[in-house]
């Protein structure tokens, strides 16, 4: 009875999320209720689902049954300890994010307020559907109700000619990431025609047809996460959409394709090849790389967290990689350990990434900016939202306590083993990947210091930024629920492991549990005390007492009188706060050093220019390598055709004439 | 004539030889009152052919078949078709876009081709009627290329219901026609597009004062 409970309260909630959807749809432009009661009943259903994820997580494996679907053809149901993981994030980031929401479209300047409640609503309970599915049918409605919803979303404010164009862009990808799944899928039937996820799992496949669907997979799902070459709708997709959305759609929309690869890699497909393994590890590199070196050089708050969110993707599929090359060599509880780096990373990045996003909601809504050479010294009108993107801050820049360097440091401890792998030269390479991991992580704190240096510290660049205004209840309300759930997975990364333990025990027959509890819940040490640990709560306390004990040094050596005035100006006889450190010259030393990586297009001021300025560009490379190719082959081809098309009936008419006239002569016996 | 085919299947043959006939002298006709009398008179052939085969067969499907023939490809259709050459006062003759004896030329072509193309088919039936496919085949083709070669829109909805009347034969020769449901639903077909057809010429001439097909080309998407 209570084992199929959990099922059936999760579908429950999919659908109460519709219904409250649907009543955002007929309350039309009724903002109060819309935001006031609708969100907040978003976000009440989103810790209901996260607890239930959580009950789920070690609970035995429960399936159901539709009544809905196609003839002959049921929408199947199961929930398992991966579904568990993912249906744990998304309930508690969801909830976070709605409530945030509650507040945020309050204030009424969004369009069409009805018709977003209801896509929001759907975007959420059809991620829910695709963690739940059992049958690729199922799954690919849901993945595409929820690639439709969030379209919808991006392009909230479609009167922007370049928002309509990111949605676009956005629907272009997915909907070619979607093929490449259901090809997976198609392939992982094994001819058999049975779509059940069950009959997958027992399909003997050629390991020429499990690669070719695993790759598959690997091109599908990462064209959702972000992975490059696809990664190119993120940058667009996130500034364009309400912050919200982009916090929902970084936080725990790319996580579900992580889930999908998951589902398909470690659970559909039961073999593995150590060569996959190398490539999502290179891919992943190259998309972490990559990633965040563009995250370093953007000069808009939303694009630099969406470069950032690829950085943790490519991340991921690092951890994914690595995971399955000791998976492919029976190394098992390695293995276990880079999984629990994956998912570890999926909850913490949804947890700061979220949180940073709706931080540049409440900067946008105080100020009407998104570009950061226009910010500076926010940390005065808006304490809150300062003090709690600094949780965000450093759990994205993967410095402990915080959630972001557990994972890291469970990924570099994987790492560490690599070189017992029995392969001539992977054990030699793989240890190299991990310098390019820690360089990644270096940079992602550089980016991470210039998204919050320029923001909130420093003075103000514009005059108007006085006006700013702190985040009302609400939105506080939907920051704090986010950063305490970085906090915790900073401080606690024990206990949660030792509940991710039943996924990876679930994927690869292996887990942490047995080393962990030998040991404290204090302490995190996953292969072995004597090898390496880590007692975040040591570190917390040390931290806390250090600033502490600092300010109460400062407090009583200082004489207490706050003297302000006009610093040292360098002899210059004007110096305003426009003279800080712009956005494009923090981070010129990077643009300089990795100057390859980038295609800048620049202009620096003459001596005898009447205005000068100084201007950089940066554009992403896969646009000409990759992009722009294809789109001229694609108008070359249309050229050529459209020379067929004269106007002329009677040439229509002849072109069918001789197709037919020529097919009766071919298809001759 | 070989004495071994009997009377029946020499009857069908000689009905569709006649409509073959007509079909080249509905390419060769230029006035369009006599071009929808020589669709009718087609349309009359294959009543007959599909009757014949009806009465030899005994197959009461065929009767049917037979009777929706004369019911609206002798009937209705010219009838419509008349009022339609009336109404909008068709008094030019037919002009086409490559000159008459060229387009008999390509049109015995055509009908070598598809007697070739036929011929195997042919042997693989048993029906009485199955000497007549290539006949069919050689009717579809020569109203394409009738429609290819006019140039108002009327008469290639000339060449189209023609086109069905080989489309007709064919089925019949094969196979002694189609399903009762499919028969009826080609023949809903072809009277309810004739109809919208017929709106849109009235639309077209109302557009370009002509019904000149030439004047359409001014449609196309640059």
């Amino acid at each position: 009875m209570s084992g199929l409970l959990t099922l059936d309260l999760l579908i429950l909630a999919a659908c109460a999320w519709l219904v409250t959807g649907l009543l955002g749809v007929f309350a039309g432009r009724a903002t109060g209720f819309i935001a006031g009661l609708l969100f907040p009943l978003g976000a009440v259903i989103g810790i209901g689902v996260g607890l239930l994820g959580l009950n789920a997580l070690g609970a035995p494996t429960q399936t159901a049954v539709l009544a809905i679907g196609l003839p002959d053809l049921p929408f199947h149901l199961r929930l398992d300890n991966l579904s568990a993981v993912f249906t744990l994030l998304l309930g508690f980031a969801g909830a976070g994010i709605s409530i945030y929401a509650a507040g945020y479209f309050a204030k009424g300047d969004t369009p069409g307020l009805g018709p977003l409640c209801f896509e929001y609503h759907v975007f959420l309970g059809s991620m829910l559907m695709v963690l739940l599915a059992d049958d690729a049918y199922a799954f690919m409605v849901a993945w595409e109700c929820m690639a439709l919803s969030s379209f919808f979303l991006v392009t909230t404010d479609h009167k922007h000619e370049e928002i309509r164009r990111a949605g676009f862009l956005y629907l272009l990808i997915a909907h070619i990431g979607a093929i490449a799944i259901l090809l997976s899928f198609g392939v992982m039937t094994g001819g058999e025609g049975d779509y059940n996820f069950a009959a997958m799992r027992t399909v003997e496949l050629t390991p020429t047809w499990t690669s070719a669907a695993f790759l598959l997979a690997l091109a599908g799902f990462g064209a959702k996460a972000g992975l490059v070459p696809l990664h190119v709708w993120l940058p667009e997709a996130h500034p364009a959409a309400p912050s919200p959305v982009s916090a929902m759609m970084s936080g725990v929309m790319l996580k579900t394709a992580i889930y999908g690869l998951l589902r398909v890699s470690f659970d559909l497909l039961h073999t593995t090849i150590w060569w996959w393994g190398v490539v999502a590890l290179v891919i992943g590199l190259l998309t972490a790389i990559f990633g965040v070196l563009y995250s370093t050089v953007q000069s808009d708050m939303k694009r630099l967290l969406a470069y950032s969110s690829i950085e943790n993707i490519g991340l991921i599929a690092v951890a994914i990689g690595l995971t399955l090359i000791f998976h492919a060599y029976g190394m098992d509880a390695l293995a276990a350990l880079a999984l629990t780096a994956v998912l570890y990373h999926c909850l913490a990045h949804a947890g700061f990434k979220s949180l940073l996003f709706l931080c540049t909601g409440s900067v946008l809504h105080a100020t009407h900016e998104r570009s950061l050479g226009k910010l500076g010294g926010l940390i005065h009108p808006m304490p809150w939202v300062a003090w709690l993107a600094l949780a965000g801050i450093i759990a994205g820049a993967g410095l402990p306590p915080l959630s972001g360097f557990v994972s890291e440091w469970l990924l570099l401890q994987g790492f560490l083993f690599s070189p017992g792998l029995p392969h001539p030269w992977l054990n030699m390479v793989v240890p190299v990947a991990a310098a390019l991991v820690v360089l990644v992580a270096a940079l992602a704190g550089f980016a991470m210091v210039k998204f919050y240096g320029i923001i909130f510290l420093g003075q103000m660049r514009e005059p108007a930024l006085k006006d700013a205004h702190d985040a009302g209840p609400w939105e506080r309300a939907g920051l704090v629920w986010l950063a305490l759930i970085t906090v915790l997975l900073g401080v606690l990364p024990s206990t949660v492991i030792l509940r991710l333990d039943a996924a990876t025990q679930q994927l690869l027959g292996a887990g942490l549990a047995n080393t962990l509890q030998q040991q404290g819940w204090w302490m995190l040490a996953p292969i072995s005390a004597e090898r390496a640990s880590y007692e975040p709560l040591i570190v917390l306390v040390s931290i806390a007492v250090t600033l502490l004990a600092s300010r109460w040094l400062v407090r009583s050596l200082f004489h207490g009188r706050v003297r302000r005035s006009s610093p040292w100006d360098c002899g210059y006889h004007f110096e305003g706060p426009r003279a800080q450190d712009t956005a494009e010259g923090f981070s010129q030393p990077i643009r300089r050093i990795f100057e390859p990586m980038f295609r800048m297009q620049r202009h620096f001021p003459a001596a005898r220019d009447k205005q000068p300025y100084y201007s950089v560009k940066v554009e992403d490379h896969f646009w000409y390598w990759c992009y722009l190719p294809i789109a001229r082959l694609a108008n070359w081809i249309s050229a050529m055709i459209v020379a067929l098309q004269g106007g002329r009936i009677a040439v229509y008419l002849m072109y069918s004439f001789i197709t037919l006239l020529l097919l009766l002569l071919v298809a001759r016996p | 004539m070989n004495a071994a085919i009997p009377l029946s299947a020499q009857l069908i043959n000689l009905f569709a030889a006649v409509i073959l006939l007509l079909a080249f002298a509905m390419l060769a006709q230029r006035r369009m009152l006599s071009l929808v009398n020589l669709f009718a008179a087609q349309g009359f052939c294959l009543f007959l052919a599909t009757l014949t085969a009806a009465v030899t067969t005994g197959q009461s499907h065929l009767f049917y078949s037979a009777g929706l023939t004369l019911l609206l490809k002798v009937i209705a259709l010219p009838w419509i078709l008349y009022r339609l050459v009336r109404q909008l006062n068709i008094k030019g003759e037919v002009e086409a876009l490559i000159n008459i004896p060229t387009t008999m030329l390509v049109g015995i072509v055509l009908v070598m081709a598809a007697f070739n193309v036929a011929l195997p088919i042919s042997e693989l039936s048993h029906t009485i009627t199955r000497g007549t496919l290539g006949i069919a085949l050689a009717v579809v083709m020569l109203a394409f290329l009738m429609m290819i070669t006019r140039q108002k829109a009327i008469s290639q909805v000339v060449g189209f219901l023609s086109m069905e009347n080989g489309l007709f034969l064919a089925a019949t020769s094969a196979t002694y026609g189609m399903p009762m449901v499919v028969e009826l639903g080609i023949a809903l077909d072809v009277l309810v597009g004739m109809i919208i057809l017929g709106v849109f010429f009235f639309q077209i001439r109302d557009q370009f004062d002509s019904l000149d097909i030439r004047h359409m080309e001014k449609l196309k998407d640059n």
